[in-house]
């Protein structure tokens, strides 16, 4: 099944263009990759499906992104990254607890229950592999948690308003192996609930997680298909050079 | 031959560093000296809060709770009306107001901050005054409530600029991560944008306060002059910085009169003090 569909995509900041008639498709329940160098427009593609770009000024787009089958400019913004979710490159919780944290989107999207509330976060918490490190400290501030806890804080933030697709903006940028492991296992888990993209500039971090990889360069999709065949043998030579590290 | 050089340069960039503190401090010294002397002829009590402010009958009778309570009346209006607009304009120019609007509004807020207050107080005297007569049916126009009106308009570029700053410096990162779970922009800045710039806001308001409190020439226009106790916003009222500067002039040196303007002074100087530390305190808790 089709998740996000995007037709014929261009998008510029001032005058500069970033994408460039991207056609792609994204499927329910798979975890697609998105590798590239940098300036190759895969975070600004990223921010396209829950529409983060139009906060910039200068910002610019032709082309469609569908949600189901519905143009995602048609769906009020609030609903649109209420369903599609977003995980940053720097783990950024809010100055907050780390249960506001959490139940922050719940809230603001109308939740008061106090049992509800505690109920979510729980869930919410162990869905990010988190429930175990902070289930004695819920109070405490949040940036007095370790950057890999604080990523899947922002992962567990993201779940706990059950969106049904979850953006992942190179996610382990920061964080050391190990937590970048339990963040990767993370989300081979959420795969069965979600659906997810990673852009990432780790390009064995595609290999290990995703289902399906796309490479992009200079703002245009170069080439998308299965993650094994991407890494063994790609069809197009720039793919090749690019994860065998001639460039990038 | 250069580090000859260097010690001269540091010991003078030293030199300029305790003038300040010195010259603070001498000032201080004598304001203390002067304003001490009166408690020899009258209780620290009575001078606070005695009810009663003629300098120049005889007895004179020095007590000063009618000047305090002016300055309060005064400064609590001046607030009351510059907080709510000054923070909800820090928010309009920091996160609603198009890049182009929000240069022009904090010119404006410049220009406003540059508007030296005998001339405010004079602009008060002729418009907002008589107004304030007619609406409220008075016998005269020149009250605390004008006062405080004229001093709200002194109090908000402080309050606004310094709180725009707060919400400014905070991370875009807090803002998008909100945007990004399907807050609204108010949700947004309601909940988040708001409590991380705090302790900014808080000192914004409080260095806008201190402004409004030492402030004199305006008030000394607009609020009547009388050191009555007021009972209400709609009276004239005298306030502690109005006092000194309409009587030091005709204070005999040495009388008592003179030294109770000079313990006036400390008491404005310990207000300000008080003030200003709090606000310190609210600026670095932040980091």
């Amino acid at each position: 099944m089709v998740k996000f569909s995007i037709k014929n995509l261009n998008a510029w900041f001032n005058s500069t263009q970033v994408l460039d008639s991207i056609n792609l498709e994204i499927i329910t329940h798979e975890i697609l990759g998105i590798i590239g160098p940098s300036n190759s427009g895969k975070t600004t593609f990223l921010r396209m499906c829950n529409r983060l770009n139009e906060l910039e000024s200068f910002f610019r787009m032709t082309g469609e992104v569908e949600l189901d089958g519905e143009n995602s400019n048609q769906i009020d913004s609030q609903l649109l990254r209420k369903r599609v979710g977003m995980v940053f490159a720097l783990p950024l919780p809010l100055p907050l607890s780390i249960f506001d944290n959490v139940a922050y989107g719940a809230r603001i999207h109308g939740e008061t229950n106090r049992k509800k509330l505690a109920d979510i976060v729980e869930l919410a918490l162990t869905e990010a592999y988190l429930w175990e490190e902070v289930k004695d400290r819920l109070n405490s501030s949040a940036f007095k948690l370790s950057g890999g806890q604080q990523q899947r804080l922002c992962i567990a933030r993201t779940l706990a308003v059950k969106p049904e697709v979850i953006l992942f903006d190179e996610p382990c940028s920061g964080l050391d192996p190990i937590s970048t492991a339990k963040v990767e296992d993370a989300m081979l888990k959420l795969k069965k609930n979600y659906t997810l993209v990673l852009v990432t500039n780790n390009v064995k971090q595609a290999a290990r997680v995703a289902d399906r990889t796309a490479f992009f360069l200079s703002g245009k999709l170069i080439e998308l298909d299965k993650t094994e065949k991407i890494f063994t043998a790609p069809s197009h030579q720039k793919t090749d050079d690019y994860i065998r590290g001639k460039f990038g | 031959m250069r580090k000859y050089k260097e010690f001269v340069i540091e010991k003078l960039i030293l030199l300029c560093g305790l003038a300040s503190i010195f010259f603070v401090l001498l000032i201080f010294l004598f304001l203390l000296k002067e304003g001490i002397s009166l408690f020899s002829t009258i209780t620290l009590k009575r001078f606070l809060f005695g009810k009663n402010w003629y300098p120049i009958s005889d007895p004179a009778e020095l007590e000063i709770l009618p000047l305090i309570l002016g300055s309060f009346w005064v400064t609590l209006g001046a607030a009351i009306i510059s907080i709510p607009i000054g923070v909800g304009c820090a928010i309009y120019i920091a996160e609603v107001a198009h890049p182009k609007l929000k240069e022009i509004l904090k010119t404006g807020i410049e220009l406003l901050a540059a508007i030296p207050s005998v001339v405010l107080g004079f602009i008060g005297m002729v418009t907002l005054v008589p107004w304030v007569k007619e609406v409220f049916n008075l016998p005269t126009g020149l009250t605390a409530l004008s006062g405080s009106v004229m001093l709200a308009f002194m109090a908000m570029p402080t309050i606004v600029s310094i709180a725009e700053d707060a919400l400014y410096s905070i991370p875009k990162t807090y803002k998008e991560g909100s945007l990004a779970l399907g807050a609204t922009h108010w949700q947004t800045i309601y909940r988040v944008l708001l409590p991380a710039a705090s302790s900014g806001i808080v000192a914004a308001v409080m260095l806008g306060v201190g402004r409004v409190i030492g402030e004199t020439m305006a008030v000394m226009m607009i609020t009547g002059n009388a050191a009555l106790l007021p009972h209400s916003i709609l009276q004239p009222v005298r306030t502690l910085t109005a006092t000194i500067a309409a009587e030091m002039g005709e204070a005999v040196v040495g009388s008592e009169h003179y030294f109770a303007l000079f313990a006036i002074g400390i008491v404005l100087f310990i207000i300000s003090f008080v003030i200003n530390v709090t606000a310190d305190t609210f600026l670095h808790k932040k980091k």
